[in-house]
């Protein structure tokens, strides 16, 4: 049967690769070889915004660029990269599962189509690649065929998926995930949720009621809220991550989708405003697809690579 | 309530007065606040680009109406761009022949499987057995159980052919349709990146397969500047004929339907407001537009107060302010009357953000409450009304007689017309729509209440 391993093909390493020598060094293109003046600042201001830094954050860039004004180009790109090494550095903090919680639980939310199922699966690959035994919780009970899908990722996996009936009461199947859990003596618990818009007030007083009733059975849980952002989205991620934040208090994020040709700059927002570490960037949809965040590599797609 | 982008081009604009002219001069600065505004919506830089120039050719010359000020008047320009590039030929969804097949493509995420749902309701009025439903999504885990879980919720048909070939699963459910007689058929599809090389082959492949009617785009409304890439690779591959928006149900301002229109030029039919299948809409460019640059429906009320309010009588309200006079009780009849006349109260609260007609009806402030204060003024003499201050207890009660209303409601009349006055010397400053919706929202008196 086919399935989206069909289409994977290469993995991570060979996706990224391609990826950077596809988004070649800013300084080949147009920018090489000039001074920062004020026409040099304005392009560099266009390829900012262009990547959905947003504008705030990119006045705040532009300004730190303004300091090294005369300078080369090279000097403005690097200048840049320091600036955003300042911004991301502090927020690459990788996901460490602390042993001595049994289970672990990790509760994946975010909107809608953002990409939580398909990065639980690929979690899940990768901590049972590390030794570690899993549980999958299909807590979006609303979405059409939302548990089959994590079931055949749990198939792919060989991971286990505690569900309920269409339409069930997500808390009361992530409870029961984690009632599994413990009597198996699993390391870690995946939760997924369904995908709901940060305005809905409603769906997110469901995700606060999941919440508590995770920490009802264990006071230390969730151990981890991982919020997915889409890097193909604009601005609207910042305001996603938010409410999401004020509201479950988001431990860290996952960036989907950074194998298009999004460049998901409106992180540089969240990470600006909210301080949350980001864990893992996704870079498509094959179970290899997901790697832990590094803020140099993803300074390097954002801006190109570092100049030879 | 005029929403910061008014107010930041105010601040730009200020040197323009009274019957200025946007010049070059001071035009620069307002161009730089639009392009950030539509920036900060997530407009793709390049289409930012070309709508701020359209607007500055635009503006250039123009003069700035007396009753509105500078700020307004420019937002009403790029108002008037936006909902030209959103609404240019506004075409409705036009499926042909039977079955009338309609593909939906778009990248991962974008949500066209449910669509495809609400597009078989959309359709067919309800009558959706006569919808037949296809996924040719053999990649996404249980992408296929999704139609055929909404499929059957709604009571469309659903096909699944054994094959796992998006072209031939295709050709098979067009056979099938035929077969039923169906009157449509919704062929859904992976979601791809427009970069996939592959995956594109194989959409078109699909789509010269089976030639369908209306070749949809489905695009999330929170998408950012990457929608004109993306855009474009689809348009490029494939001849679209419509583009779907969805999850505008969210607080996203949607610039991006802005991008994929001005890029592709294929009119933006319908829109995704929730997730159940009933939440699909007509696309207002009207309603998006304002929602693009942040606020509500103010350009239709500014655009309703030029139209309305009579000029002369303006006019002779400013210059009596300018003289430093207050306005008598004939004026504040005028006032009244040119309320009535712009299809009363509640058409013109409507169009302000922030204010709910329902709670300001439930308060006694509507188009009943505006007749009654006309009567009252009916059964004064001139000189009452040009002299409020004449009417003591005894022309009161005859007055309210004369109205068939209590002297309560006179007392309340001459109370109103105080603060409008009070009210209107302000709107000589700030112009007359931030003085009026300021007054409708109960900051700064409110004329008409309690
Ligand atoms: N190209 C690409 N596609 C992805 C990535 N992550 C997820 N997707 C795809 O995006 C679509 C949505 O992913 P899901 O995992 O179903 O998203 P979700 O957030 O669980 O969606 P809902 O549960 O419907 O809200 C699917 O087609 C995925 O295959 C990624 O990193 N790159
Ligand atoms: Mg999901």
């Amino acid at each position: 049967m086919a399935d989206s391993n069909a289409r994977k093909g290469n993995g991570f390493f060979a996706k990224l690769k391609e990826r950077l020598t596809k988004s070649r060094s800013w300084l080949t293109g147009s920018l090489f070889g000039r001074a920062i003046d004020d026409e040099t600042l304005e392009e560099f201001e266009e390829r900012l915004l262009t990547a959905d830094v947003g504008v705030e954050v990119t006045s705040w860039l532009v300004e730190r660029l303004r300091k090294v004004k005369g300078g080369s180009a090279e000097a403005g790109t690097e200048a840049l990269r320091t600036a955003l090494l300042e911004l991301l550095r502090p927020v690459q903090v990788p996901l460490e599962i602390d042993p001595s919680r049994k289970p672990f639980v990790i509760l994946v939310v975010g909107v809608n189509g953002t990409g939580k199922t398909t990065t639980i699966g690929k979690l899940g690959h990768r901590l049972r690649a590390e030794g570690r035994s899993v549980l999958f919780a299909a807590g979006d009970t609303f979405r059409a065929a939302a548990v089959e899908q994590l079931q055949e990722w749990g198939r792919r996996t060989s991971i286990g998926v505690v569900s309920q009936a269409p339409g069930a009461d997500p808390a009361a199947v992530v409870h029961d995930a984690l009632a599994a859990a413990k009597a198996r003596g699993i390391d870690v618990v995946i939760a997924d949720t369904a995908g709901r818009l940060h305005t809905s007030k409603g769906l997110m007083d469901e995700l606060e009621k999941i919440r508590r009733v995770v920490a009802r059975f264990d006071p230390s849980a969730p151990h981890e809220v991982l919020l997915t952002v889409d890097a193909s989205q604009g601005q609207n991620a910042l305001a996603q991550a938010t409410e999401f934040h004020e509201r479950l208090g988001v431990t860290g994020l996952a960036i989907t989708k950074l194998d298009g040709t999004a460049k998901g700059g409106v992180v540089l927002a969240i990470a600006k405003k909210l301080r949350v570490p980001i864990r893992f960037v996704a870079v498509g949809e094959g179970v290899d697809d997901l790697a832990v965040f590094d803020a140099e590599q993803f300074i390097g797609a954002l801006i190109g690579e570092r100049a030879a | 309530m005029f929403d910061t982008l008014t107010e930041r081009l105010n601040g730009a604009l200020k040197k323009i007065t009274g019957r200025g002219r946007i010049t070059e001069d001071n035009v620069r600065d307002t161009v730089r606040q639009i392009r950030m505004a539509l920036l900060e919506a997530d407009v793709a830089l390049p289409v930012v680009k070309r709508i701020v120039e359209r607007v500055r050719q635009r503006a250039l010359g123009t003069e700035v109406a007396r009753s509105l000020n500078p700020g307004q008047t420019f937002v009403k320009i790029v108002h008037d761009e936006l909902v030209h590039v959103l609404g240019r030929d506004q075409t409705p969804l036009r499926p042909k022949g039977r079955p009338a097949v309609l593909l939906l493509v778009g990248l991962q995420g974008a949500g066209k499987t449910t669509t495809a749902g609400k597009l078989a309701r959309y359709l067919s009025n309800g009558q959706t057995s006569e919808v037949l439903l296809v996924s040719t999504d053999v990649y996404r885990p249980a992408a296929r159980e999704q139609l055929e879980t909404i499929a059957r919720d709604i009571g469309a048909g659903y096909v699944r052919p054994a094959s796992d070939n998006p072209r031939e699963i295709a050709l098979e459910a067009l056979a099938e349709a035929r077969r039923r007689a169906s009157r449509w058929l919704i062929v859904d599809t992976a979601g791809r990146l427009h970069v996939d090389d592959e995956m594109m082959a194989e959409v078109r492949e699909l789509h010269a397969a089976i030639d369908p009617s209306e070749t949809l785009f489905i695009v999330d409304a929170m998408l950012g500047q990457d929608a004109v890439n993306s855009a474009k690779a689809f348009h490029d591959a494939l001849p679209l004929t419509g583009v779907i928006l969805t999850k505008a149900d969210g607080d996203a301002r949607g610039g991006a339907a802005l991008s994929v229109r001005e890029i592709t030029g294929v009119p933006i039919k319908l829109v995704g407001t929730g997730e159940k299948l009933d939440a699909l809409e007509a696309f207002v460019p009207e309603r998006f537009a304002s929602r693009i640059l942040g606020m509500g429906d103010v350009v239709g009320l500014v655009e309703q107060v030029q139209r309305q309010i009579d000029r002369e009588k303006a006019e002779r309200v400013a210059a009596k302010v300018k003289k430093g006079k207050t306005l008598d009780l004939e004026d504040y009849k005028d006032q009244l009357e040119q309320l009535l006349g712009m299809g009363g109260l509640a058409s013109v609260l409507e169009k302000l953000p922030g204010v709910k007609p329902d709670a300001l009806a439930s308060a006694g402030f509507d188009d009943r409450q505006l007749r009654r204060q006309i009567a009252i003024i009916n059964s004064m003499t001139r000189k009452e009304r040009r002299n409020p201050d004449l009417i003591d207890g005894s022309r009161k009660r005859r007055i309210a007689a004369g109205s068939g209303l209590q002297i309560q409601d006179v007392n309340r009349l001459l109370k109103q017309h105080k603060l409008l006055a009070k009210t209107i010397k302000r709107a000589s400053k700030g112009g007359l729509e931030r003085a009026l919706g300021g007054m409708l929202r109960g900051r700064g008196g409110m004329p008409f209440g309690r």
